[in-house]
């Protein structure tokens, strides 16, 4: 079991106030992630639900036990931090067995439990070796490892992919997305990373100086976003905001129109403008747009090979259907 | 960009430095090698002769020789002891958040600056003085008897005076090295469920090895050498006279050159065993 319940949970530090009294509901096997630019207060809330940080108000609930005054340890929670904190100087194998030294089973049991997790993380052919001998990836795994023998009712991880290089942080996506699909534990997961939050999560929390400006699924939150805010973070790359004349065309103060909802074209369409870089990725063709009238310029996503260059003129036409309004507040008008 | 022509200047550059401390380190050296073969008694007689290695056998089969080799083991280890322990405590407590930590931090380091014949005079006159010091005053107060420091615990009191010299050297280096542990490490020992005494000795303690070796290295090649405590206080009676203590008197009190040479030869190779080993030790720590 693993249900979080946070109710009115706030905190501060001195006379800042980092996390507004907020409410939040984890249910049982979620896979949960927070997500929000650096100084959200997203890594503040986790260590507020891991027992690291002391609420200032409100309560915290595991499986409906009030968890508020009970310590980190006692809460069944594991955590794998962002740089691993692995015990440099014990093997792979004493750092998983950790946790259980530490709560007395006998040598037997912690021997099984470790080689399990060890099996399931494809770390049997390290145990031996100290965390200064494996790779990011491995050192990650044997992160994970010792947080899975303590059997929690939740894992929070924090940031666990920012030390890994591109290659590997895809990689280690998937393998903690098949872990959740394997264990059906609940799963709270922080990041900055919008495309990681998007990719794996059941719930996104999105997250601006400690409010949570909006939760639902990945593609609720990408189809509906509810301001600005979540419409520019939720998305890649980033919506186009577009005010004026043009926005008041549509009764909003701001238009959203993401880039791949225009379509682009040499000779015809709604906007003229002129290309300003073009990113050829192969599958993908992204154009920066300077469209006449428009202060920004806009993002528009093409089909892989089109053929147009810096200084082209470029006539664009979003789906208007998928324009999305917001007023002069931000908030989306329905 | 080292090429054949910047090497050979920089050769050139580093020779005065090089040949200037070969000098200081080869003339006396070679001057202790040469005075321990010889019956050299400057108040009577001088120069008498090469006596091979009487001096050797004389200095080891002294009836003072294994008294002194006891009494620096007794020392070294006893200051060693104490600064780690109470260096690695005052280190936890300095790291702590505290109001008035770079004050503090300062006063603690402070001992250190002190020269060590002051230091001496300070705790033989202000402290220990059975009449007018302050812990003769101290255990008055409470109605005991005051004890005579120096003669009555000569080796617990020196031990006390080297301690309090060595501890902020100690507290400092181990104190550097808690402040770069892992601040996750610790928050990660306690999820995993270990309270504040087994996240010292789980985490704390090991991480602290290599310093804790450092230290041991440095201190013991330092104190294998005390010299100013003992000559201010006790004069190396009441069975404080260390090894060091022991080839002083026999070159200055005894005038017996060629004796004390012959001591200082063997301080050298007790100096360089100690060192081989503590490098060993430090070697492997670094590896790993």
């Amino acid at each position: 079991m693993g249900r979080i319940v946070l109710e009115k949970v706030s905190k501060s530090f001195g006379d800042v106030e980092v996390i507004p009294p907020l409410d939040l509901e984890i249910n049982d096997g979620e896979f949960v992630v927070f997500v929000g630019p650096s100084g959200c207060g997203k890594s503040t809330l986790l260590r507020l639900i891991a027992g690291l940080e002391d609420v200032s108000g409100g309560r915290i609930l595991i499986d409906d036990q009030d968890a508020t005054a009970v310590p980190p340890a006692k809460r069944g929670l594991a955590m794998v931090f962002q740089s691993y904190a692995l015990y440099p100087h014990m093997t792979v194998r004493k750092n998983i067995a950790f946790p259980l030294r530490m709560a007395g089973l006998d040598k037997a049991e912690q021997d099984r439990r470790v080689e399990q997790a060890a099996e399931v993380l494809n770390l049997t052919d390290y145990l031996d070796r100290r965390p200064g001998q494996l790779s990011g990836g491995q050192r990650q795994r044997v992160a994970i490892g010792r947080a899975i023998v303590r059997e929690p009712a939740a894992f929070l991880f924090d940031e666990p992919l920012s030390n890994l290089d591109a290659a590997l942080r895809v990689g280690m996506r998937l393998e903690i997305s098949e872990l959740h699909n394997r264990l059906g534990t609940t799963m709270i997961y922080v990041t900055h990373d919008q495309v990681e939050a998007m990719t794996m999560a059941d719930k996104i929390v999105v997250l601006q100086a400690g409010v949570i400006e909006q939760v639902g699924s990945p593609l609720e939150l990408y189809r509906a976003p509810r301001n600005k805010f979540v419409a520019g973070f939720i998305g890649s790359p980033k919506m186009n905001f577009i005010e004026g004349p043009e926005a008041e065309k549509h009764g909003a103060h701001t238009i959203g129109v993401r880039p791949e909802h225009i379509a682009a074209s040499p000779s015809e369409g709604l906007w003229k403008g002129t290309v300003g870089v073009s990113e050829h990725l192969g599958s993908d063709t992204f154009f920066h747009v300077h469209v006449d009238g428009f202060a920004e310029p806009m993002t528009v996503r093409a089909g892989g090979e089109v053929g147009l260059r810096h200084g082209d003129t470029i006539h664009l036409t979003p789906e208007e259907d998928k324009i999305h309004r917001f007023d002069a507040a931000g908030l989306r008008i329905a | 960009m080292a090429t054949q022509h910047s090497r050979s200047v920089a050769r050139l550059m580093m020779a005065p430095a090089v040949v200037l401390l070969l000098g200081w380190m080869l003339v006396p050296l070679t001057m202790t090698l040469y005075f321990s073969f010889k019956k050299y008694l400057p108040l009577r007689g001088g120069d008498l002769g090469w006596v091979g290695f009487d001096n050797y056998v004389r200095f080891v089969t002294s009836s003072s020789f294994w008294p002194a080799v006891q009494a620096t083991l007794v020392i070294v280890g006893g200051v060693l002891a104490i600064t780690v322990v109470l260096g690695i405590l005052l280190a936890l407590l300095l790291d702590q958040p505290m109001w008035g930590q770079g004050v503090v931090r300062i006063l603690v380091i402070a001992p250190f600056f002190v020269m060590p014949t002051v230091s001496a005079l300070v705790w033989k006159n202000m402290f220990m003085d059975p009449v007018n010091g302050l812990f003769a005053h101290l255990w008055r107060f409470f109605g005991a008897e005051p004890i005579s420091w120096l003669s009555e615990a000569s080796m617990p009191s020196i031990v006390m005076i080297v301690s309090w010299q060595w501890l902020p050297f100690a507290t400092l280096i181990l104190l550097t090295a808690i402040q770069s542990l892992d601040s996750e490490q610790l928050e990660a020992a306690e999820m995993d469920g270990a309270p504040p005494l087994k996240r010292f000795f789980f985490i704390i303690l090991p991480h602290l090895s290599r310093a804790i070796t450092i230290v041991i290295l440095i201190q013991t090649i330092f104190l294998l050498s005390i010299f100013a405590e003992i000559f201010v206080t006790t004069g190396g009676a009441f069975g404080t006279r260390t090894l060091t203590y022991l080839i002083y008197q026999r070159v200055l009190e005894s005038q017996n050159v060629g004796l004390g040479s012959a001591g200082g030869v063997y301080a050298i190779i007790l100096a360089n065993i100690v060192a081989i080993f503590l490098m060993r030790i430090v070697g492997k720590n670094l590896d790993a």
